[in-house]
């Protein structure tokens, strides 16, 4: 259980991290979205005690993190894997851990195997080892006090194929067997596959959050007509936002329903009309986080943001 | 903040101690803690200081660098010894020799592993984990406190029992008589400034929390200052006067050659305090506050 208390970070005149308040729930994946430079590293540091907030304050177990008599025991925490001695061996590395927290001997070997490191690969040293294998030693530092709570800061980065694939399992049955996962990451698609909740986060600000289903739902719908330009008129005409992407499909807000409803009464031929989906979510993802990039921490987001805003809020 | 949603499904203060441990899941490897209730309870252990010591201790011996600066200790008192044996005349094979060729190479080493103890892992980024899993920072700071000292002294240990054994066996090849003119408590005094300069290494790891720079910082302070410092004596006769209070180098050194006198040890407290408790206590209050990236 991670509880996020209207968070706030001041760099001298720079917002980092403006107002953020959300839940990670036990038994659930929480996604923290954001293009990089949103605030999410500074986020993740205040929740884990390495950065004081300028205001708010953050709960792990409805804990401060500095109250946790053996931390490592209640949070695993991965917040960047390269951040270890070079000259160590990863099997030094986790021993040092182990004996921090009083685990048994034993805990390390089984940490090894558990995040797939060989035995000749836990005695190299970290210089040694890709990015690949830095970010599996960190998982492993993470999970080696057997934690209820997770908090990793854009795990996947470095892994191949398999290894995010082996990392997407390894939290999905984490958070299966009541576990909270935090999991931070700039990339959409790789944290919708895993995650139960959505927060995106832009230039400090929460822009969109709630449970994935919410957001896709809200993601709209896309609309296939061979009138295109007629059915984005009908559309605006009908109070919904619409655009024509790439792929020539209309793009619009409106639930499907509201998209046939509105064609019929314009009398334009549908050739398809489904939800948007993962694309949806993907334009979301891209136009919330433009939007909070673009605009200055005051003003007022654009109408089709502020829309997709309420639609995911509600 | 806009109304919430499903994330908020728990009011805060929940645990999920109650929950079956993620590790148990299917597909992974069982826990090794027992019972999720034994799990929690023990969970909820404090870390005890002389477990953060062991773990200082641990890392100031398990790199390269690390064990090699330790063992450099050892080789170079050998080497000293060894030196003072082969080279020096008969008649200065005596024990204070022996000491003084010994004290050399410590006197710069020592305060270079309390350095190190320190900054090693601001600049390898390991305060990110040590911090993450110990979140009161002035307790590691003075677990490593005591560790850099504990070494220090066991160091100058066995030093001197290097430098004792030149003393008998350098004598024993000679034939001249086994000198030992250096008493109790000078050694203890010896040893004392060891861990004093060592003390300022420290701080300076501190204060500075980074190998070169903290390292040049003791070499400043160590070789340059007191030079600068004697030179301004030399000219200003207010500042030769106030000199012994002010200048921690100046006053400390005096424990390398005898025992202090009562006025020699307030001194040593007065700069002490302008040198090393005043920018040790600033420097742990940052660290204690700084960010950690």
């Amino acid at each position: 259980m991670i509880t996020l208390d209207q968070l706030t970070k001041r760099y001298g005149d720079h917002l980092a991290v403006d107002d953020v308040s959300f839940t990670a729930a036990p038994g659930r994946v929480t996604g923290f979205l954001g293009p990089n430079g949103a605030g999410k590293s500074t986020t993740m540091r205040m929740l884990t005690g390495l950065t004081r907030p300028t205001d708010g304050h953050a709960l792990v177990n409805g804990r401060p993190y500095a109250e946790l008599p053996n931390p490592g025991r209640e949070v695993g925490v991965l917040l960047d894997a390269s951040a270890q001695h070079a000259g160590r061996t990863g099997r030094e590395v986790l021993a040092i851990a182990r004996r921090t927290m009083g685990l048994p001997r034993a805990r390390v070997e089984e940490t090894l195997e558990r995040v797939g490191l060989t035995e000749e690969e836990g005695g190299q040293r970290v210089r040694h080892y890709s990015l690949g294998m830095r970010q599996r030693l960190g998982i492993g530092l993470a999970l080696l006090g057997d934690p209820e709570v997770l908090v990793l800061d854009e795990p996947a980065n470095g892994l191949d194929p398999a290894g995010i694939r082996w990392m997407r399992d390894l939290l999905r049955g984490f958070a299966d067997a009541g576990g909270t996962v935090l999991l931070s990451s700039h990339l959409l698609h790789e944290v919708e596959v895993v995650a139960d909740d959505l927060v995106v986060i832009g230039r400090g600000r929460i822009v969109a959050r709630g449970s994935k289903a919410e957001l896709l739902e809200s993601a709209g719908t896309v609309a296939r007509s061979r009138r295109t330009p007629e059915l984005v008129a009908a559309l605006h005409a009908a109070g919904h936002a619409a655009t024509v992407g790439t792929d020539g499909l209309v793009h619009s807000d409106a639930g499907c329903e509201a998209v046939g409803d509105v064609a019929l009464a314009a009398g334009l031929p549908l050739a398809e009309l489904r939800p948007a989906d993962g694309a949806g979510l993907e334009e979301m993802f891209l136009q919330l986080t433009a939007a909070a990039q673009r605009d200055s921490v005051d003003a007022d987001p654009s109408p089709t943001s502020s829309d997709l805003r309420e639609g995911a809020a509600a | 903040m806009t109304s919430a949603t499903s994330l908020t499904v728990d009011t805060p203060g929940t645990t999920s101690a109650g929950t079956t441990s993620p590790w148990t899941s299917p597909g992974t490897s069982p826990g090794t803690e027992g019972s999720p209730s034994a799990r929690a309870a023990a969970a909820h252990a404090p870390i005890p200081f002389r477990r953060l010591a062991w773990v200082e201790l641990t890392k100031m011996f398990d790199t390269r660098s690390g064990f090699w600066l330790l063992a450099g200790i050892a080789i170079s008192a050998l080497l000293a010894t060894a030196a003072v044996v082969a080279f020096a005349p008969e008649e200065s094979q005596t024990f204070e020799q022996f000491s003084a060729a010994i004290g050399m190479p410590i006197a710069i080493l020592l305060p270079m592993v309390a350095i190190l103890s320190v900054t090693a892992e601001w600049s390898q980024r390991g305060t990110l984990t040590t911090f993450t899993l110990v979140p009161h920072r002035g307790r590691v700071l003075l677990a490593k406190a005591v560790c850099a000292v504990g070494v220090g002294v066991v160091s100058m240990g066995v030093a001197l029992a290097i430098g004792a054994l030149g003393n008998v066996v350098g004598t024993a090849i000679s034939g001249a008589p086994t000198v030992w003119d250096v008493d109790a408590a000078n050694l203890a005094t010896i040893v004392l400034a060891n861990v004093l300069g060592l003390m300022m290494g420290f701080t300076l790891g501190v204060v500075l929390r980074s190998s070169p720079v903290a390292v040049v910082g003791y070499f400043v302070f160590s070789l340059v200052l007191p030079n600068a410092l004697f030179a301004l004596g030399m000219v200003q006769e207010w500042f030769a006067d106030l000199q012994p209070w002010v200048d921690f180098y100046f006053s400390y050194t005096v424990l390398f050659e005898d025992v202090p006198t009562g006025e020699q040890w307030a001194q040593i407290g007065t700069s002490g305090l302008l040198w090393l408790v005043l920018p040790l206590a600033f420097g742990v209050w940052r660290v204690t506050r700084t960010e950690v990236k």
